[in-house]
């Protein structure tokens, strides 16, 4: 599958209060009016001019912190293809995988704002079209390809009645 | 070859020997949710069909992060918990019974359990020997129904302590120095083991402090051996029977091993807006401050709050600080009530509120104004923490808190106790 966007760009140590603060804590069951802020705090003009398909670009250790799962939930729903970074915090990782939002690992020092890029997610290939050059990003394991290939955890689960992941 | 503690924790659990980097499916001892991300869960297993618990028994709702209720979109979602609580046989944790991991770790967690929490800070019950890791809503609604999840075997970096802390240092100060040390991502999806002739005499109520903030290095788990204190900690809790010891064998292999010499360490105090960006409290003194926070999952145990009360008894606040103390749970509320440190400390100029998570993760009791400053005792000073963007946080000890609170700026406890 190939997804195409504009990317939207982030620095190192974006926390998950940056995504989804806990003074909006109150709009966590209502993810629709959330995903309006999502990333506000980082970048106010974000979750005004996203586009569907676009993506989020981060350095370091992306989505640190808290185990709120409504963050990559609400980069989801804003639209948002694939967070792309060069390293993403542990349970950021895998509640995207579970929501079942890409995130990709690779070397965003090559990808700048609002630069076009292409992501092919079969071949692990991103290419930066305004640049001109092509990225590689690690492939996942093989337990989070199945979760996400099965559309996210839950539906995983539905599908099996049980974790099929062995 | 020998095992870490992560490798004979999960070993036990799926009844093969393990290592690091193997992908394996494991039970589950304890699952918790708390109100910010137990709605999740519940209505992922509500749209599933599951609405069940494999075990309700060990299965805990907390409502301690907006408790009482500020909001009644917050309301709602806490009638939900309960809601579901009632169905299933779960346990519900309601407001005013304290933060979720000081639950967990007074009544709950065993030495070699499993446990998972929608909650970053789970790592908390580490400090008991206990594999437990914070996960998502999706996650942990599924541990609940299934009684299983899913783990990559962590590779364990050793941390091995010794030295005497000199008056006025202590654990936060060590957890602190560590964090700045390995960075905020220094060890991510790594377990941290801290072994030691420190943490050896170190009490329960410090260990937890250092296993709680295992996660600020990224880490997965910030496991402690059981031993004669796990043993005597339980048994203070009423409940002896559940101590097993538990200690990594010596051949066990680390992919990295950390030495800290804890006799020459200072008050540490970690900077606006990354945990990592830790400095000795000497760097940062004078500081103006507007609030203080005493309490968390971190630092709001009886010690904690007794520390502040020996720095700030027969004495007053600094006019232009707030000072919020909030006990970590009702049983130490209570024990607080019976020392007299509440007393002392309201006398002081606190203002008291009810067990729980308090200000900590910016919902309500406390937020900052535009372009002021708290320093608290718990976890995390990511920018907007403190439910605005424009606020600044530091975060360190009780003890720096306390002096912190006298002064008006941030202050190094050594002097006020001299
Ligand atoms: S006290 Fe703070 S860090 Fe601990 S569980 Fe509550 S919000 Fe999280």
């Amino acid at each position: 599958m190939k997804l195409r966007g504009k990317a939207w760009k982030f620095g190192d140590n974006i926390s998950t209060d940056h995504i989804a603060p806990g003074r909006l804590f109150h709009l966590r069951s209502n993810l629709p009016e959330l995903a309006k802020h999502v990333l506000e705090d980082a970048d106010p003009e974000f979750p005004k001019l996203v586009q569907a398909g676009d993506f989020v670009v981060g350095g370091n250790n992306f989505g640190l912190g808290s185990s709120r799962e409504h963050a990559p939930t609400i980069i989801k729903l804003a639209g948002v293809s694939a967070v792309l970074a060069k390293s993403f915090a542990r349970i950021f990782f895998r509640n995207a995988i579970n929501v079942g939002l890409p995130v990709l690992i690779c070397d965003t020092d090559q990808i700048d704002q609002h630069d076009e890029l292409e992501v092919d997610l079969a071949a692990g290939t991103i290419k930066n079209l305004t640049r001109g050059v092509e990225l590689v990003f690690a492939p996942l394991p093989e337990v989070m390809l199945t979760i996400l290939e099965d559309g996210g955890l839950a539906a995983h689960v539905q599908k099996h009645g049980d974790l099929r992941l062995e | 070859m020998g095992q870490t503690l992560a490798e004979k924790i999960l070993s036990r659990k799926v009844g093969r020997p393990v290592r690091a980097g193997e992908m394996v499916i494991c039970p589950v001892d304890v699952a918790l949710t708390q109100d910010g991300t137990g709605p999740l869960a519940v209505r992922q297993l509500q749209k599933l069909n599951m609405v069940r618990a494999a075990c309700p028994g060990r299965t805990v709702l907390f409502i301690d992060h907006a408790a009482p209720s500020p909001r009644k979109e917050l309301s709602n979602d806490h009638m939900l918990l309960r809601e579901f609580a009632r169905e299933t046989g779960c346990v519900l944790s309601d407001v005013g019974a304290g933060v979720c991991h000081q639950i967990i770790a007074e009544e709950y967690a065993r030495p070699g359990d499993v446990i998972i929490g929608a909650d970053s800070h789970t790592v908390t019950a580490g400090a008991l020997g206990a594999f437990a890791t914070g996960m998502g809503s999706t996650d942990v609604a599924m541990g609940i129904a299934l009684g299983k999840t899913w783990f990559r075997v962590p590779e364990t970096f050793q941390i091995r302590v010794r030295g005497r802390f000199s008056p006025g240092v202590g654990a936060k100060d060590l957890i602190l120095h560590l964090i700045g040390r390995l960075g905020a991502d220094g060890a991510t999806y790594k377990a941290l083991e801290f072994v030691g002739e420190t943490i050896e005499e170190m009490p329960m109520t410090d260990r937890l402090t250092l296993s709680n903030m295992a996660v600020e290095a990224g880490a997965k788990v910030g496991l402690i051996p059981s031993d004669e204190e796990t043993r005597r900690y339980l048994a203070a809790m009423g409940r002896e029977g559940d101590w097993q010891p538990l200690a990594p064998d010596a051949d066990a292999e680390y992919e990295r091993v950390v030495e800290v010499d804890v006799s020459e360490l200072e008050p540490m105090v970690s900077a606006p807006h990354t945990v990592d960006n830790v400095r000795p409290v000497g760097e940062l003194a004078g500081t103006k401050i507007h609030q203080v926070f005493i309490g968390s999952c971190t630092n709001g145990r009886l010690a904690d709050l007794a520390e502040a009360a020996r720095i700030l008894s027969g004495r007053t606040i600094h006019p232009e600080v707030r000072l919020i103390v909030v006990p970590a749970s009702r049983r130490v509320f209570l024990e607080a009530i019976d020392a007299g440190y509440i007393r002392e400390l309201v006398a002081a100029g606190a203002t008291v509120l009810a067990p729980g998570c308090g200000p900590c993760v910016g919902v309500h009791e406390g937020i900052l104004g535009d372009g002021e400053a708290s320093l608290n005792t718990s976890n995390r000073n990511f920018q907007g923490r403190l439910g605005n963007p424009a606020g600044f946080i530091y975060l360190a000890s009780p003890a720096v808190a306390a002096a912190t609170a006298l002064k008006g700026e941030i202050a190094d406890p050594r002097e006020v106790l001299a």
